[in-house]
């Protein structure tokens, strides 16, 4: 596919996540005011950071005015689950991507455009993200500076509607793959499960979403790896399913 | 000591990004490790998996409309329909559910 085409395809399907990004954001910036963050400071703050569970965080270590350390160790923790992603990623890009088409395509390597990403056919095209990047990151950073300038404007409904967008979108990735690959279904099945259990369970309710979610992730995923290898896809030519 | 929102935010940045970018950055191989090739394929639907269930049912602030959502999101998904139209849709579902809601 062509790099423009590439970069129309990423706009398409970004635009869903620019959209719930603003819905998502505006409540940040909401919390941000409440945090005592300038419009300035909190508009920054979504634009280089573009991260939903880091920032809500970031917002309480911020308040609270703890310390410098504190901000780096909470920042990894709950964060830490986009390096998996960005090795996941690693994967699926040509492995003759420069060095600067990677570093590019690291800002926007959040939990939606890495579900569309991983979505795509084939290897990804860095211009695949830069479209979605195009309107994700604008979404999410014009909807921060609109929730700390206006509040609580925008109907309440709305808001909760359009807070369901990005689940729907992550359904739309896991579904149809899961409808394919029984093992993929099963993985998926135990983890939600267990994602079940873990929050509700009063001995795990200590364990933060962010720290859930990496936990899960690795032992459902080394289970599911070690139960289920996947055949290696045309190298040895006669496993193919 | 009150500490400054700017550097705040640089360092929220710097760990940020250094996350996302070694990974895609030094790892230029294509890995050979079956057992970790296999862990990296199932990582993404196992991680937006998670993310989404419980969530998806609490994220509208109303575990009914939240339902409504799910199965809406689920059905066009099984159905295969491409991102934004289930994503959209499922949106409209739950605004209508929550205004059919305050009637009953």
């Amino acid at each position: 596919m062509k790099t423009s085409e590439e970069f129309f395809a990423g706009l398409r399907d970004g635009f869903p996540i620019g959209l719930g990004y603003l819905a998502v954001s505006f409540t940040l910036g909401i919390q941000c005011r409440d945090a005592g963050l300038s419009v300035a400071e909190a508009t920054v703050m979504s634009l280089v950071n573009l991260t939903s569970a880091g920032e809500f965080a970031a917002l309480a270590i911020i308040k609270a005015s703890s310390s410098y350390l504190e901000m780096v160790i909470s920042q990894f923790i709950i964060n830490l689950r986009y390096m998996l992603m960005s090795f996941a990623l690693s994967q699926k890009v040509d492995p003759s991507l420069s060095v600067g088409h990677r570093m590019g395509i690291s800002f926007g390597v959040t939990d939606e455009i890495f579900g569309i990403s991983v979505g795509r056919k084939g290897k990804l095209s860095p211009f695949y993200s830069y479209g979605a990047m195009a309107v994700a990151v604008p979404g999410w950073t014009l909807g921060t500076m609109l929730g700390v300038i206006m509040g609580d404007v925008l109907p309440g409904r709305i808001v909760s509607a359009l807070s369901l967008a990005l689940y729907g979108m992550f359904l739309a990735i896991i579904v149809p793959q899961a409808k394919e690959d029984r093992h993929v279904a099963l993985a998926c099945l135990i983890g939600a499960a267990a994602s079940f259990v873990f929050t509700y369970l009063p001995a795990a309710a200590a364990i933060s979403a962010g720290s859930r979610i990496i936990i899960l992730t690795v032992a459902v995923s080394l289970l599911a790896a070690l139960l289920w290898p996947i055949r290696e896809e045309g190298k040895e030519g006669h496993n193919e399913a | 000591m009150k500490h400054d929102a700017w550097i705040y935010i640089a360092i929220m940045a710097l760990v940020t990004y250094l996350i996302r970018m070694l990974p895609l950055t030094l790892l230029r191989k294509e890995i050979k490790n079956k057992t970790l090739r296999s862990f990296l394929y199932y990582v993404p639907y196992v991680t937006l998996t998670v993310m989404t269930i419980p969530a998806i049912f609490t994220a509208t602030g109303d575990i009914r409309t939240g339902i409504a959502g799910f199965l809406c999101a689920f059905l066009l998904a099984w159905k295969k329909q491409s991102l934004p139209v289930v994503a959209f849709v499922s949106c409209v579902v739950v605004f209508l559910t929550d205004i059919l809601l305050t009637f009953l």
